[in-house]
């Protein structure tokens, strides 16, 4: 269903006028779009089918690495070139929630408040609540709504990501991956997870002592893969305090981008978008089966019987998702 | 499909000051209550405060002041929240502001104001019985 043109003053009154005031950029919409899908209300769904039509023009950019590499200051730094280009930004900075209160503070933006009465330029803080894989669960969601906002550039910062925070690639077109001199062994800390997913690496504060001695590393360490890739992720070197190795940045980050229009990229969009059905899915039977289920005499008879240790948890699944299949094939 | 209701904070220092440890011990606080805290740094004008809570959508917005400054800088961000329709969020302050400034100060919409020596437990019980329960 397609959406009006810009109206001047926006009422939140229904779900409609919120996504027509998320494509026409409105900045309280967007903000309450997002708010809508964190919390995860019975509209947020809704919501989201409202707006996709409007979403898939965004160039989405991910940024993550070890806490204290200096995340924030890049993504300002970045912020200031590609606003220097006329680009539109939009920003998700993610930090992590306490697994014990559920409280979080959120710092992230700090860095970057000199773009707050930017226009064109939107930052929200996200905290994880305690979804593992370095980002939150709302993350995709909310890029959606900047992408309908129109925003050309959307940045998706991680938590101080070690090794298997990788769900960032589930978002992400780009996947910066910044390490820094100093924090320890540069290439242990990225060594698993987070190594394979970059698409450009950033070595920042490339101004302290051994810096060239871990680009040394991590390039050697590269050359180790045996693979043949059509795209191979440079090494670059960054002062985010000074902006040095910026320009160069956001360079690659077009690069890439170009790379995946050329047809290199399809296969990897068309996988993102099977994950994404994937997960829909996984998430829509989940809920199914345990929402049937709870109201079910069955299920606390099947707790009893694990708490009993008369069966193992994943035999009752077994038999439960067994049964809820048959079911709805007799329907 | 369940809900997940969180209090969102912003923690402000606007103006001139240049230490923070009190904000920085209430946002502590406010985190360990389980809420979510975001915190905007130091040296901030009224139009960035005010932007950061549009659009970070706050609940709750926590101002903090030790330069004296108040009487200037409060009166122009509670204008910008009016002019912005952000008339549904919780306004609070405490720093080193002068008994008698209070009365005025709640005559423009600051619900609270928490002096030094406030125990934490009263902020949060504040924040809690009264942010706003938006959708």
């Amino acid at each position: 269903m397609p959406l009006e043109k810009p109206r001047r003053f926006i009422l939140l009154r229904s779900l409609e006028q919120l996504a027509q005031g998320v494509v026409n950029g409105d900045k309280r919409s967007i903000a309450r779009a997002i708010t809508l899908i964190e919390n995860n209300g019975e509209d947020a769904q809704k919501l989201v089918s409202l707006l996709y039509p409007y979403t898939g023009k965004a160039h989405i950019v991910g940024i993550t690495g070890p806490g204290g590499s200096g995340k924030s200051t890049l993504i300002e730094k970045l912020i200031s070139e590609l606003r220097r280009r006329g680009k539109t930004v939009g920003v998700l900075a993610t930090d992590p929630s306490s697994p014990f209160t559920g409280g979080a503070f959120l710092g992230d933006r700090i860095r970057m408040q000199r773009f707050a009465t930017d226009e064109e330029v939107f930052i929200r803080s996200m905290a994880t609540r305690n979804v593992p894989g370095g980002i939150a669960k709302a993350t995709k969601d909310a890029v959606n709504v900047l992408d309908a906002a129109g925003k050309d550039v959307i940045i998706v910062e991680t938590v101080g990501a070690g090794q298997a925070e990788v769900d960032i690639i589930k978002v992400a077109h780009t996947v910066v991956v910044v390490f820094a001199p100093g924090l320890g062994d540069e290439i242990q800390a990225i060594k698993a997870g987070i190594m394979e997913i970059a698409d450009i690496f950033v070595l920042n504060k490339a101004d302290l002592e051994n810096a060239n001695r871990a680009v040394t590393d991590l390039k050697a360490s590269l050359e180790l893969n045996a693979q043949e890739k059509a795209w191979k992720p440079p090494v670059l070197k960054t002062v985010a305090l000074t902006g040095e190795g910026i320009e160069q940045l956001v360079n690659e980050i077009f690069e890439h981008k170009a790379f995946l229009e050329k047809g290199e990229g399809a296969s990897k969009r068309r996988k993102w978008v099977e994950t994404e059905l994937v997960e829909a899915i996984k998430q829509k039977v989940a809920d199914l089966i345990v929402d049937d289920l709870k109201k079910r005499k069955v299920f606390n008879e099947l707790v009893e019987k694990v708490m009993n240790r008369q069966v193992d948890p994943y035999s009752a699944a077994s038999k439960i998702v067994a049964e809820t299949l048959l079911s709805a094939k007799k329907d | 499909m369940s809900s997940e209701r969180k209090i969102r904070v912003l923690i402000a220092k606007p103006g001139l000051d240049s230490h923070d440890r009190g904000a920085k011990i209430v946002a502590r606080a406010l985190r360990d209550a389980g809420m979510e805290v975001i915190y905007t740094g130091l040296r901030q004008t009224p139009e960035q405060i005010v932007e950061t809570v549009l659009q970070e959508d706050v609940d709750v917005l926590g101002l903090s002041i030790l330069s004296g400054a108040h009487m200037a800088l409060f009166p122009r961000i509670m204008e910008l929240m009016k002019k912005k329709g952000l008339n549904d969020v919780l306004v609070f302050a405490g720093g080193i502001i002068p008994e008698e400034d209070v009365p005025q100060l709640k005559k423009i919409g600051i619900k609270e104001i928490f002096g030094p020596g406030t125990p934490l437990q009263t902020i949060i019980d504040f924040v809690r019985n009264n942010a706003p329960r938006k959708a």
